[in-house]
């Protein structure tokens, strides 16, 4: 391993390729910024143009550096504006865009940035020392376990069901399981709740969902407030730029970092998990930790409820590289996009490149910790021109948030009836929003509903039954954990009144 | 005066050049209409080939159009509903087409359209881990037939589609009741290859060149390709025929035209990506995507894709889909 290592340092650390390490990350976190186009796509996009390099380290360092890129990038707009541009961010704008409308956005910026830095480069120390014993645990889940995983997800929502909106969480996560639904599940060949209409075929798009429920909405309430002459605090917007986190907060943020680095880097490895599993478990295992005022502030603006999932989905993103690189698996949309590259290099991802080709294999880990340093050298200093944006008065930034929000649900699909979807839902949200319902909870619900639909389905079929609960000692201990995670706090509550 | 002169030399030249366009013609550029987003395997061919042909220098130019929606049935709408406008454009589609229409997720099928050709392919294969007792198709055949329940077979795809469909046909073949396959559908073929190393499926059924890849890895190893003969890649796998099973199966590629599309029109598209094949440009888009040569152009692919449609369909009456 040593020999490897020194091997792959000197390859990693020559100009050209820390060159395009940088030019990797570069383009990936400004691309990863707009909405739409996620780290599959962007990926995607590079490779041929990629593959004109020539040297395989060369290639695939900068295709790596494009894909932490952009998970990197991916925040942005859900800070700012509440505009999720996918899956893996949805947990980033539970807090990150109440702090921003707090007045602390370029607080916020600053938080993502350390949490994705730190989430980034812990992975890799992970991946560098544990690659090799972690694939076996890549493959240790069942589709049994797959859907315990996904109950400890849906707890999450607990966080939203604060005083007297439980019942209405509940209906709203239970709405989003059954958007879930519409469409071809891969269980089914035969379309269902499609009504007819031909682009609901493959479901409904996840970028569309998000920007209808969060940005539109958005956008409505900005005008809405100006015709009512509210100011969102003329004071608060001087904070706008402060990047400052004092001691306490780095404090309070430094253990969820750790924990969440090494759990996300872990739920990263397993096939079939990924960043946006790895945000939403990271968001409710610290609201679960955290005390009892500390959890108050989730979903308001709470710096660990920023930071859990920005952390955890940069370490899920690199734990990806660990099935792709030990069984040649990939677990992602974005690995299978990043193996395709290997192939046209004539690479062989798998328990043999370390051996045959070390100098590529420890070149691409190695080349990750320049890239992260990379990407928050980037990203800091931009940070205050970033937050400046919220500074611009309304009527410019409203439609800039509208454009982002249509150009995010029109760029991945190519397909104009998405934008009549995208209004549809966001008239939905807004309605919502007078009546005041939470809305995560609709989309945590659409986002693991698939995967939850999907995996109790195989699980059913390959146990001929329900029994599959039972069969696997690792099953029933998800379960349990998913029933403490959902019960516990409800008890705390409950006891707490009693109290009182 | 000078006005009208003009205006006569105009539609002079109009009319020269329609009349131009009914005897032989050249294609100068090709609009490809991608029935997907972008990154996927339709995205990816399409892509591909508008490279090969316009760094060949056999076309000027090439434009793209990704139009998703209804699993790819919008596109196929939308090139039959604006057929005269679009004689410019070639659509990419694969095997699906064939299983859409009979299962009537898509209204139309394959010959409502124009069909230029089948370009390139991928066999299916069956794959089991390295470590298995399963040593041939023949052992798994024995172990389905004795409790059909204790072979759980992973694919990438739902149930109905390709990837059930093979395993399924080939258990017919060797005489067992092909409805009773256990077949656990991932939405990704790694994801279903996971499966089948974490031991939740027996075996997987899959594209060749995704199996010679994870063959590779050491991890698996394949006991049968759908072939008519053993393909190079992976020379020491055998066939299902020559195993003595009698199934064959391709999943293909190919590219579709708007429906009124004139003859010489077609066959100058024909023409143009039979070209394609001996140019070194396309030989590496061909290595890079690891896609498989298997030409069928014109009234040859009618034949192939009739037949197709055929098989596909007894089977999957008989397995209750249709």
């Amino acid at each position: 391993m040593l020999d490897g290592l020194l091997l792959g340092l000197e390859t990693a650390f020559t100009f050209q390729n820390m060159f395009f390490a940088a030019l990797g990350c570069f383009i990936g976190t400004i691309i990863g910024m707009l909405p739409g186009l996620g780290p599959m796509s962007v990926v995607a996009i590079m490779i041929p143009v990629s593959l004109q390099i020539g040297d395989p380290s060369t290639t695939l360092i900068l295709l790596a550096g494009v894909y932490y890129g952009a998970i990197f990038g991916g925040s942005t707009s859900s800070i700012l504006i509440n505009a999720p541009g996918e899956a893996a961010v949805v947990a980033t704008s539970f807090d990150g865009y109440p702090m921003a409308r707090n007045g602390q956005a370029g607080k916020a910026l600053t938080i993502a940035a350390i949490s994705s830095f730190s989430g980034g480069t812990i992975g890799v120390v992970l991946l560098m020392f544990f690659a090799p014993a972690l694939a076996s645990f890549a493959i240790l889940f069942w589709s049994a376990e797959y859907f315990a995983l996904m109950l400890v997800g849906l707890s999450a929502i607990s966080a939203f069901a604060g005083k007297g909106k439980v019942l209405k969480a509940i209906m709203m996560t239970i709405l989003g399981l059954m958007l879930a639904t519409v469409g071809e599940s891969s269980l089914f060949q035969a379309p269902r709740f499609t009504l007819g209409i031909m682009d609901l075929q493959s479901g409904i798009n996840f970028v569309t969902l998000a920007m209808g429920l969060f940005a539109v909405p958005e956008a409505f309430f900005l005008a809405i407030d100006k015709i009512r002459g509210e100011k969102s605090g003329s004071k608060k917007s001087q904070e706008i730029n402060n990047l400052r986190i004092n001691r306490k907060e780095a404090k309070s943020i430094a253990p969820v970092i750790g924990r969440q680095s090494i759990q996300g880097f872990l739920i990263g490895v397993m096939p079939g998990t990924g960043a946006t599993i790895a945000s939403f478990l990271g968001y409710a295992v610290e609201r679960n930790l955290a005390s009892p005022k500390e959890r108050k502030e989730f979903g308001k603006g709470s710096i660990k409820g920023l930071s859990a999932p920005e952390t955890a989905n940069n370490a899920a993103s690199t734990g990806s590289f660990v099935p792709l690189l030990t069984l040649g698996i990939p677990g992602s949309g974005t690995t299978a996009v990043l193996l395709g590259a290997f192939i046209a290099l004539n690479l062989q991802p798998g328990p043999q490149l370390m051996q045959d080709r070390p100098e590529v294999f420890w070149s691409v880990i190695l080349s990750m910790y320049f890239g992260n340093i990379i990407l928050l050298v980037l990203n800091l200093p931009l940070v205050p021109y970033i937050a400046k944006l919220l500074t611009i008065p309304r009527s410019y930034l409203i439609p800039f948030v509208l454009f982002f929000a249509m150009a995010g649900a029109y760029i991945g699909q190519n397909n104009s009836t998405e934008l009549l979807i995208l209004i549809g839902f966001g008239v939905i949200a807004i309605i919502f929003r007078f009546a005041d319902y939470p809305l995560p909870p609709l989309l945590i619900g659409f986002v693991l509903g698939q995967m939850f639909e999907d995996n109790f389905g195989r699980a059913m079929r390959n146990a001929n039954g329900i029994q599959f609960i039972w069969e696997r000692p690792m099953t029933l201990i998800l379960i349990f954990s998913a029933a403490i995670f959902i019960l516990v706090p409800l008890i705390r509550d409950w006891l707490n009144i009693k109290k009182k | 005066m000078q006005k009208l002169t003009k205006r006569f030399a105009l539609i002079l030249a109009a009319v020269i050049i329609s009349l131009g366009s009914l005897s032989a013609v050249e294609i100068k550029k090709i609009h490809f209409l991608i029935p997907g987003g972008a990154g996927g395997g339709w995205d990816g061919t399409a892509r591909g080939t508008g490279e090969a042909l316009t760094k060949a220098g056999l076309i000027g130019s090439a434009t793209y159009e990704n139009m998703s929606g209804g699993g790819g049935g919008k596109a196929i709408g939308y090139l039959i509903e604006n057929s005269k406008s679009n004689h410019g454009t070639l659509m990419v589609n694969s095997t699906p087409i064939v299983i859409r229409s009979l299962t009537k997720v898509f209204p139309q099928n394959f010959r409502d359209l124009t069909l230029i050709a089948g370009t390139i392919g991928d066999y299916a294969a069956l794959v089991v881990p390295a470590a298995s007792s399963y040593r041939n198709f023949k052992d798994l055949v024995s172990a389905y037939k004795k409790n059909p329940e204790s072979v759980a077979i992973a694919g990438g795809s739902a149930p109905g589609s390709m990837d059930h469909l093979v395993p399924a046909m080939a258990f017919k073949a060797a005489g067992a009741d092909p409805t009773a396959v256990k077949y656990l559908p991932f939405d990704a073929g790694g994801k279903a290859m996971a499966a089948l190393l974490s031991g939740e499926a027996d075996a997987l059924s899959t594209g060749f060149s995704e199996a010679v890849a994870m063959e590779k890895a050491g991890k698996v190893r394949m006991i049968a390709v759908t072939s008519p003969e053993r393909v190079d890649a992976a020379p020491n796998v055998p066939t299902l025929i020559e195993q003595g099973y009698n199934v064959t199966f391709v999943n293909w590629r190919g590219f579709f035209a708007s429906p009124d599309l004139p003859s010489n029109m077609r066959k100058a598209y024909i023409k143009v990506l039979g070209e394609m094949y001996s140019t070194p440009e396309w030989e590496k888009v061909r290595a890079r995507n690891g896609w498989v040569n298997i030409y069928n152009p014109g009234d040859k692919f009618m034949g192939f894709l009739a037949q197709q449609e055929k098989v596909i369909g007894d089977l999957m009456r008989e397995l209750g889909f249709l």
